[in-house]
């Protein structure tokens, strides 16, 4: 399996830094100064009960929501706003919790269509299919059957998505994201609904991300197996704010992220 | 025995041949990031000879036993002929074998060498390499995962050819040593050995010369008129002596093309886009494809639904009238025709069958109703009977002369005899030479003129002068009045129907006939569904009053079936029960390849079987089980038992059964 210890020391530097990020949704407060960073080639997860404002710190990252305060630096450069296509030109792709994917594309199109932002001839030349364009559609779908057989999908290739299970849908909603070619990958939750032997597979397939492509890793995840056996660092978050930041066997022990997790009355049940 | 050209009586010579004489058709193909990437016989010469050289370099040489082990990828076929061309012998083993068994095989076979597929099987080895002493190198094919592994004793199969290529190229004399190498081979030579998997003990190593499977090839190529222009899809284990002779020895000798899928779920898909014409398939892929669009056909409109139907059941009654060349009234003919445009022709595009002149089923036996199936919407389907002792070939069925319930006639120069016992012996220029390092189980075997025992009871059907198999010889027993009783053989009747999954007979040495049933979850639940019977396990379901009446059918008819055949009309069930459980391999109830452990499961069940002969109408029953993750549990419950009315055997056939 893998040794910590030698990946601790193979970490890159800071691909990413969150600082002191607070964000509201008029009187709730969602994040409360959040500060962390995701260096390179890590697997980096960030974990909480529910409402603990997970969903949004990816939003904020992925620059689908403004923070009201804070810092975000991605490849050295301060973010000051952010668009979600922008931090996808930049090299940010992300999955969803509950699946955004082209459901009555087949999966091959619906990972095309990551390769979208690396198209560089335009609309005319596309139509035309001829020459320059060709070619580059032809390296375009090279690539994609490149991820096909990477994610093990090649039996449904075909297959319009909104026909496939679950767990394989997620499959290619990963596959589109991997697509994309991205610096930093988000996964939001990428083993919700799955089964055991989809969770086994799923976790196979974020590791060989990581190890094949070097690809670097933000994921929410509720299962604390899956997290324990994956990240290299993990983020605690409660109500909102930062409660741990540490390996997976340190915050297994620590007794804030025991409490938020066990439960003590917050004046809410869980 | 026949002999042939010295030129052509191995393998490596047969690929140096068909490189110079077709060398521009297609060989391979394999489909690889969703395109058929393909290879000539001529390109296929220089890929084997490159990957050949660079194992000599490895240190394989004469008399190496080496294993090959993955999925059907060109590659792995290359390597099969690698070996060969250098004098040693290859001992593929099956890709699914769990390390133990894998460990087995290796160490008996003494394997120097290891062509893997992928990181999975490497790491089957390396988990068993302790066991393994003679085992010195290691090549895979997919390098993905392997990268950080210890190369000492690995090697990628692409470097290995690339040190073959530098080697070539650098030295005039290699390519004079191969080709030397080469012609130094003899027909008489060991070419392979594969290993059976035994319902009992431990697996045999079958050796097998270039003279046995080139001669059975070559019969077999001429007996159904193969040519370099037919197109075959591999799918099926590589270790299986079906595959290895269909796959590679037959194609080597007729020089057809080989198409290798692009994973073991894309098979149909991929069949569809190649169109084989020949093809040879367990039955179960038959009876998967059929299920699955009767499934579908389920949801269609109802239009279509009625048209489907009439077409089904006019191509029952005609079809295989039509198929087998016999005369049929003008009128039929037509309505076949437009059957064809409207159904069969797009049933058997969806199959990926549109092509194929002659598709094999054998293995095990096909349900008769399936068999029809597959014939009336055109598909010249046929059965045949083989061993890996015989090198595939014993008995098949000539064109035009098919009966779902026989396997065919002798194969060309396949002699055959019934023993005393009522076991099928034969005698072949394909007859193994021996089980590698066990003489002693050779001799019980081989006799020294040359017949083989195949373990299997049979019989030449009067009427249409075939072979039909009842059962495994050892398994045949007599009911205590002295009935033949052939379990297998009744319990394949049963499992012919949808709603039946497994099913145990139960009669040696007793008054009569009981069956033990399993029911199928998916068919029956399906049923339920239907008519609204409420379930919540398999174990409530299958006590269910009305799907006891559903099974009670079916066995009657299975009795009915009975009756009429002389042999059988004793061993007719007289009582049945659905077993609380579903058999499994876990507990050791089926073999992996979900065989029947009839001895096992008969002491297991022992409280049921007791209540079969002593009269009682339910009986209390405790099982262990092993779940899934291995921990133990209790499964009680009270099975009810049914009884059934027998026939009597028609008067005329009882007449002259006496």
């Amino acid at each position: 399996m893998r040794a910590p210890s030698s990946r601790e020391a193979a970490l890159g530097e800071v691909l990413l830094a969150v600082e002191d990020v607070s964000l509201s949704f008029g009187g709730v407060r969602a994040l409360t100064g959040v500060s962390f960073d995701i260096r390179k080639g890590e697997i980096r997860a960030i974990i909480g009960p529910n409402g603990a404002g997970k969903t949004s710190m990816l939003n904020v990252v992925n620059g689908f929501y403004q923070p009201d305060s804070g810092r975000i630096t991605f490849k050295g450069q301060v973010r000051k706003s952010m668009r979600p296509h922008a931090a996808a030109a930049g090299g940010i792709a992300r999955t969803f919790q509950n699946l955004a994917l082209f459901r009555g594309m087949t999966t091959l199109d619906n990972i095309l269509a990551g390769r979208a932002l690396k198209m560089q001839r335009g609309f005319f030349w596309q139509i035309l299919r001829y020459g320059p364009a060709m070619r580059e559609e032809v390296e375009h779908r090279r690539r994609v059957e490149e991820i096909i057989d990477f994610l093990e999908i090649a039996a449904i290739r075909k297959i319009p998505v909104g026909r496939l299970p679950y767990g394989l849908q997620k499959r290619v909603e990963l596959g589109r994201a991997l697509a994309m070619e991205p610096d930093l990958l988000l996964l939001d939750e990428p083993m919700a609904g799955m089964n055991l032997e989809e969770k086994e597979d799923m976790s196979r397939f974020v590791i060989d991300v990581n190890q094949q492509y070097g690809t670097t890793i933000a994921l929410i995840e509720h299962d604390m197996g899956v997290v324990m056996d994956l990240s290299d660092r993990v983020v605690v978050l409660d109500y909102g704010r930062k409660i741990a930041d540490a390996t997976p066997d340190e915050v297994k022990r620590d007794k804030n992220v025991i409490r938020a997790y066990l439960g003590e009355p917050h004046g809410v049940s869980v | 025995m026949l002999s042939i050209d010295p030129g052509l009586d191995t393998l490596p010579k047969l690929l140096i041949h068909n490189a110079a004489t077709r060398g521009a058709r297609p060989a391979m193909r394999h489909k690889d990031l969703g395109i058929w990437q393909s290879w000539t016989w001529a390109q296929t010469l220089e890929e084997v000879r490159a990957f050949s050289v660079g194992l000599s370099e490895l240190g394989l040489k004469r008399g190496d036993k080496f294993t090959v082990i993955g999925s059907n990828r060109p590659r792995l076929y290359w390597a099969f002929c690698a070996g060969q061309a250098l004098g040693a012998v290859p001992v593929p083993v099956y890709a699914d074998a769990v390390a133990d068994e894998m460990a087995y095989v290796l160490a008996h076979a003494e394997v120097t060498l290891a062509v893997a597929e992928d990181q999975e099987q490497v790491d089957k080895l390396i988990a068993v390499s302790d066991r393994l002493p003679h085992l010195c190198q290691v090549v895979y094919d997919e390098p993905r995962g392997l990268k950080d592994y210890d190369h000492s004793k690995l090697i990628a199969l692409e470097d290995v050819q690339s040190i073959g290529r530098k080697k070539l190229a650098g030295e005039p004399a290699c390519l004079r040593q191969w080709e030397e190498s080469v012609a130094a081979g003899k027909g008489s030579d060991l070419s392979v050995i594969l290993y059976t998997s035994g319902t009992t003990g431990r697996s045999k190593g079958v050796m097998l010369t270039y003279q046995n499977t080139i001669i059975s090839a070559r019969n077999a190529n001429a007996f159904d008129r193969l040519d370099e222009k037919e197109e075959v899809i591999a799918y099926l284990p590589l270790a299986w002596v079906g595959d290895y002779i269909f796959s590679y020895v037959q194609a080597y000798a007729a020089g057809y093309c080989v198409n290798c899928p692009e994973t073991a779920e894309t098979v149909v898909q991929d069949r569809r886009e190649i169109g084989t014409t020949y093809a040879f398939a367990p039955p179960r892929v038959y009876e998967n494809l059929l299920t699955l669009t009767m499934v579908r056909m389920a949801d269609a409109g109802v239009l279509k639904r009625k048209v489907f139907d009439f077409f089904l059941a006019f191509a029952g009654r005609w079809g295989e009238k039509i198929l087998d060349g016999e005369k049929v009234p003008l009128g039929v003919r037509l309505l076949y025709r437009i059957g064809d445009l409207l159904v069969y022709g797009p049933l058997k595009n969806q199959f990926g069958l549109t092509r194929i002149r002659i598709g094999y089923t054998a293995g095990e036996a096909i349900g008769p109703e399936i068999f029809r199936f597959y014939r009336g919407i055109g598909l010249n389907l046929k059965q045949l009977y083989g061993q890996t002792e015989a090198s595939v070939y014993i008995t098949a069925q000539p064109n035009g002369e098919i009966h779902p319930e026989t396997v065919g006639k002798a194969s060309p120069d396949v002699e055959i005899k019934i023993s005393d016992s009522g076991e099928v012996l034969f005698r072949s220029p394909g007859v193994f030479a021996g089980y590698y390092k066990d003489p002693e189980k050779t001799k019980e075997v081989l006799t020294p003129d040359g017949w083989v025992h195949t373990g299997d009871a049979g019989f030449f059907d009067p009427k249409t002068g075939q072979l039909r198999i009842i059962d495994r010889a050892k398994d045949v027993g007599h009911l205590k009045d002295g009935t033949v009783f052939a379990p297998k053989y009744i319990e394949n009747k049963l499992k012919f129907y949808p709603n039946i999954r497994e099913a145990v007979a139960i009669g040696a040495g007793r008054d009569f006939v009981c069956a033990m049933i399993n029911i199928d979850l998916t068919a029956v639940g399906s049923w339920a569904e239907r008519n609204n019977v409420v379930y919540a396990s398999y174990q409530e379901l299958a006590a269910n009053p009305r799907v006891y009446d559903m099974i009670a059918r079916h066995i009657d008819e299975v009795n009915k079936s009975l009756a009429e055949e002389e042999v059988m009309a004793g061993a007719q069930i007289h009582r049945f029960l659905i077993l609380h459980k579903e058999l499994d391999p876990d507990d050791g109830e089926l073999t992996r390849t979900q065989k029947l452990r009839r001895g096992h499961i008969i002491d297991r069940y022992s409280p049921l079987v007791e209540a079969f002969y002593n009269g009682a109408t339910e009986a209390q029953i405790a099982t262990e089980v092993t779940f899934e993750d291995g921990h133990k549990g209790v499964i009680a419950a009270r099975v009810a038992i049914r009884d059934l009315k027998t026939y009597p055997a028609p008067a005329a056939k009882m007449g002259r059964a006496a």
